[in-house]
């Protein structure tokens, strides 16, 4: 339709193939799997403390396993939503420049937010 | 970022109205997409009543009476009207099939023909193609071999050549690849199902020695990566194969290979 001076197919082989996908696509499914029985965790946690004051809570986040919990939750939440975000801007956002700043803004924010979460948790945790 | 509308120029006029003929017995409406190919020129949808008493059972046999009989302006593709050609493959009533396997009784109301979705259109039904060629050959559609060849030919045993069932039937009529949103988003780098069940069809091949060469080929995350099991391939598939596990087994050869 378009005369672009170039053939599809050697444009296709120029790309060649970027030899990556499979790590992401497998940390995607292994993050789901933890995600599964942390977060059935949490909300079976989260009622139960329901109406519980602070030292309550504090005293709960205390406890090693909870904290270990706790921890392992928010990595792997914010590991898969990092993986599956990314995804989303493949999918959708296809002006370069802007795909490229809104993954380095993804991963900054992440990183960010995750830390934050983290210093939360040991916060409270190690009491303060 | 997102284009929420059409472009003027592609939203869809409504078009010329061809009545049923005089004294038809079974007359039933067809509206059809038509565009000119002329830049500029808006999109139409025409309608055609036509007498399924003297019309063939399928949908292809009706566009071919309108085209000879009504309007031979309407242009299309098609050959062997028995579903191994591919060529007459559009969307219709909202699917994505064959209009020479389609039967017309199976459609209630309005038969809608619309071109395969997210191709380029060249006129009317007719579609280019050149960059879903250009992905089925890219995944090197051939037997590679690093052996010798053998005096004869190289042998295959009944249970080995049963792998293939489900994969060599593929026409390459893309109805899979249209049907898919990650297709059309991303058309011009993700494979589709279609290029993507093809290059399964020959790492399933007992035959073939390019396993190691495919996969690393096909580990991109815009090539392989964009497939997320939406599945519309294997529903629309008018041979009734399902690209979506193909996709699956290469996704688990190449996990596999890092394990």
């Amino acid at each position: 339709m378009i005369a672009t001076g170039r053939s599809e197919i050697a444009r296709l082989k120029a790309r060649g193939s970027a030899k990556s996908g499979a790590e992401h696509w497998w940390r995607q499914r292994v993050t789901a799997i933890a995600n599964l029985p942390l977060v059935i965790w949490f909300v079976v946690s989260a009622v139960s403390l329901s109406g519980a004051g602070y030292e309550e809570v504090r005293a709960w986040l205390g406890g090693l396993f909870n904290a270990t919990m706790m921890v392992l939750l928010v990595i792997s939440l914010f590991w898969h939503a990092r993986l599956g975000i990314q995804v989303v801007l493949e999918d959708y956002v296809h002006a370069r420049g802007v795909r490229l700043a809104a993954q380095i803004g993804l991963d900054l924010l992440t990183v960010a937010l995750l830390v934050s979460c983290l210093l939360a948790i040991l916060q409270v945790s190690l009491g303060s | 970022m997102v284009q929420l509308a059409l472009p003027k120029n592609s939203r869809i006029e409504p078009g010329k109205r061809h009545p049923a003929p005089a004294g038809a017995a079974r007359p039933k409406e067809f509206a059809i997409y038509r565009w000119s190919g002329q830049p500029g020129e808006p999109p139409r949808l025409d309608t055609f009543t036509i007498d399924l008493a003297a019309c063939g059972p399928m949908v292809l046999d009706a566009l071919i009476k309108i085209k000879s009989e009504v309007d031979s302006t309407l242009t299309f593709r098609r050959s062997c009207r028995e579903g191994i050609c591919g060529s007459c493959a559009m969307n219709i009533d909202g699917h994505n099939t064959l209009a020479c396997t389609k039967a017309i009784e199976d459609i209630p109301g309005t038969v809608k023909i619309y071109p395969l979705p997210h191709m380029h259109v060249i006129k009317d039904l007719v579609v280019d193609f050149s960059t879903f060629w250009a992905q089925y050959e890219s995944i090197q559609p051939w037997l590679k071999t690093y052996t010798p060849a053998p005096e004869k030919e190289r042998r295959q045993s009944p249970a080995e050549r049963a792998r293939l069932d489900g994969l060599y039937e593929c026409i390459l009529c893309a109805c899979c690849s249209t049907s898919c949103p990650s297709y059309w988003w991303n058309g011009d780098r993700y494979l589709g199902p279609a290029a993507l069940l093809q290059a399964y069809r020959w790492l399933a091949d007992s035959r073939d020695e390019a396993t190691a060469e495919r996969l690393e080929d096909l580990e991109d995350p815009f090539k392989l990566y964009r497939c997320h099991t939406i599945m519309n391939c294997t529903n629309t598939c008018p041979k009734g194969l399902n690209p979506a596990r193909a996709i699956a087994e290469i996704k688990k050869l190449i996990v596999e290979k890092h394990l």
